[in-house]
């Protein structure tokens, strides 16, 4: 991505407190049209408070973000302003277990949103849902199915067909592919690169996992305690991290020959070898 | 007792488990065999409804009521399907589990203490004061300071990483010979999990322990375990040195597992997906190779009958045509 394109969101020292407790601290990045950047963490850094102030289910405690030129860092006053603000980001969180309406099928749950924003008539909503279920690979039996008939990939397929009915500029991934089986995770990594290519949407996944991360994505910032420890191009930051923080990060991605490395060790150190 | 020496600790063999689906009795094990020797880990990975956490059930005796059990699992000699009372409680002191979710193994209105204690105090009748003290000491040795303070603590005011090591203390405070270990890192963060395999890791050589590690993680039994048991749909398709698992695999699945997941040091163009998604053992065709419909290797003679599991090189494998892929199957790179 040219560094001179426009970004489609951008995020300018953002900090969020709940109490004493400060979740996210002096947090700014960028995302470029078409882009891909992974926010990267543990439990607690962060990262997903982030997602949720971007949606707008969280309110900033300070900082700015602007999506698509509109800044939304303020919660909506109006229902048209609401609706655009849903045209421009969505989200696909964690479980697709729990973030379906159960008695809805998979063609109802795309439907309501076309329904809510675009106000299509019928035949053209028909059309576009079966577009949709088709991009995201569901069969019609599934496409007329009961969340509760579907597996957890098929549950994924059908929020992100959702997510993507608003027709959202960008696209937010919240550990969207985390809960899936890896023969699965496969299948929905690559639809969602395909998707990318044909619709040219953003994404930012938030993801503890490294090796998707990889896969997905260009940029990668690095979240520690709230704060941003380390950034850049995916693979410089995954191959040649610089700080200390994302080394043990790295380090900790078991592989072939690895080596759990222990931190915390009980009572003296046992004299090394020793017989 | 009087059993060859060179027995192994653990021995399951065609053990075959039937549950009531709907009505109906399905078979969530078929015929599954495996070995664990004294000390060793061995390594049970597969995806969901594979039957990697029924088999450790099957084995501490913990399936649900009614479960039908075909098939035998003897320990250090004995057949556990045949034990009852006082001989199943010291069995169960012998063979220790850790979960996935510590929270919900663990009592939340009783103390840290009371709940590493309790299978001491009741079952080994150790007093209270010696049962904390070295309840106490275990904590230290899985990275816990301030033991006798933590004892007096509530699960609600520990970590998810300080919980779980919790559970590893308590369950080798019987001094176990076997630990079945069912995903106790897949709820931790990714420098949680080092840490906790290192302990794990570490006091399992210590104190000569053998382990089953379930997981779904194949590159993480492949570091931790000295053999690894690949599952799917209910029946064990490969066993082999987790050394060579992932680059010279024996069946077709444990291929297409190695290389559908992304590769943390390159990106892909495109992952090499398994078409369909995993079945469960009941809704597996009794007849045929379970694999069969998603495996780009099938041919006729996968469909005509269930694959008998084989010896070669070194390693098991369910797949008929596993000789002739020798050297074949390499995790190739990802396009």
């Amino acid at each position: 991505m040219p560094e001179q394109a426009a970004p489609v969101l951008e995020v300018t020292s953002l900090r969020k407190e709940f109490g004493d407790l400060v979740a996210v601290d002096d947090v700014s990045f960028r995302v470029a049209e078409a882009g891909s950047v992974a926010i990267v963490g543990e439990s607690g850094s962060g990262k997903t408070t982030i997602a949720r102030m971007i949606v707008g289910l969280e309110r900033p405690t300070g900082g700015s973000i602007t999506a698509c030129g509109h800044d939304r860092s303020r919660p909506a006053r109006s229902r048209p302003d609401r609706r655009r603000r849903g045209r421009e980001v969505q989200i696909v969180f964690q479980d697709p277990y729990t973030s379906l309406d159960p008695r809805q099928t998979a063609e109802e749950a795309i439907d309501e949103v076309l329904r809510l924003h675009h106000g299509w008539p019928a035949d053209r909503r028909r059309a576009r849902v079966a577009e949709l279920t088709e991009l995201v690979g569901l069969d019609e039996r599934q496409a007329r199915a009961l969340p509760r008939a579907l597996s957890g990939g098929q549950r994924q397929r059908v929020a992100i067909a959702r997510a993507l009915a608003a027709e959202p500029r960008i696209l937010i991934l919240d550990e969207s592919v985390a809960a899936l089986d890896v023969s699965i995770q496969a299948q929905v990594l690559n639809l969602l690169a395909d998707i990318r290519d044909e619709t040219g949407v953003s994404y930012i996944l938030i993801s503890h996992d490294l090796a998707v991360v990889r896969q997905l994505t260009e940029e990668v910032v690095v979240l520690h305690r709230g704060q941003v420890v380390e950034r850049g191009p995916t693979p410089r930051v995954l191959d040649n991290p610089q700080e200390d923080y994302t080394k043990r990060l790295r380090a900790s991605v078991p592989r072939p020959g690895w080596q759990p490395a222990r931190r915390v060790r009980p009572g003296p150190t046992p004299q090394e070898g020793s017989p | 007792m009087n059993e060859p020496v060179n027995e192994p600790l653990l021995a399951v063999s065609g053990l075959t488990v039937r549950l009531d689906v709907s009505g109906a009795k399905r078979a969530v094990l078929r015929d599954v065999a495996l070995t664990v020797r004294a000390g060793e880990a061995l390594g049970l990975v597969g995806e969901s409804g594979s039957g990697k956490s029924m088999t450790a059930r099957a084995i501490d005796r913990l399936l649900p009521r009614g479960a039908e059990v075909d098939g035998t699992i003897r320990f250090d000699g004995r057949d556990v399907n045949t034990l009852a009372g006082a001989d199943l409680r010291r069995y169960r002191n012998q063979v220790a589990m850790i979960f996935q979710d510590p929270r919900a193994h663990v009592n939340p209105v009783r103390r840290i203490g009371d709940y590493m204690t309790e299978a001491l105090r009741t079952n080994l009748g150790v007093p209270a004061a010696e049962a904390s003290r070295r309840a106490s000491d275990m904590l230290s040795q899985v990275g816990i300071d301030g033991g006798a303070r933590r004892l007096r603590q509530y699960p609600h005011e520990l970590s998810g990483g300080m919980l779980q090591r919790v559970m590893i203390a308590a369950a080798l405070l019987t001094e176990p010979r076997l630990l079945l270990a069912d995903e106790p890192t897949t709820a931790l963060d990714v420098t949680t999990q080092a840490e906790v395999m290192a302990i794990l890791d570490e006091l399992r050589h210590e104190f000569g322990l053998a382990m089953v590690f379930i997981t779904h993680d194949l590159e993480l039994a492949a570091a931790i375990c000295d053999r690894t048991a690949v599952m799917y749909a209910g029946q064990i398709v490969e066993i082999r040195e987790s050394a060579q698992l992932h680059d010279d695999p024996l069946h077709p699945y444990t291929a297409a597992l190695a290389a559908a997941r992304p590769d943390i040091t390159r990106t892909a163009g495109r992952l090499r997906a398994i078409a369909g998604r995993p079945l469960s053992a009941f809704e597996a065709p009794p007849d045929q190779c379970a694999f069969a419909p998603r495996c780009g290797y099938a041919v006729d003679a996968c469909r005509e009958g269930l694959p008998e599991i084989t010896e070669l090189d070194g390693g098991l494998s369910r797949c008929v045509r596993a000789r002739e892929l020798r050297g074949k199957l390499g995790a190739p790179a990802n396009a």
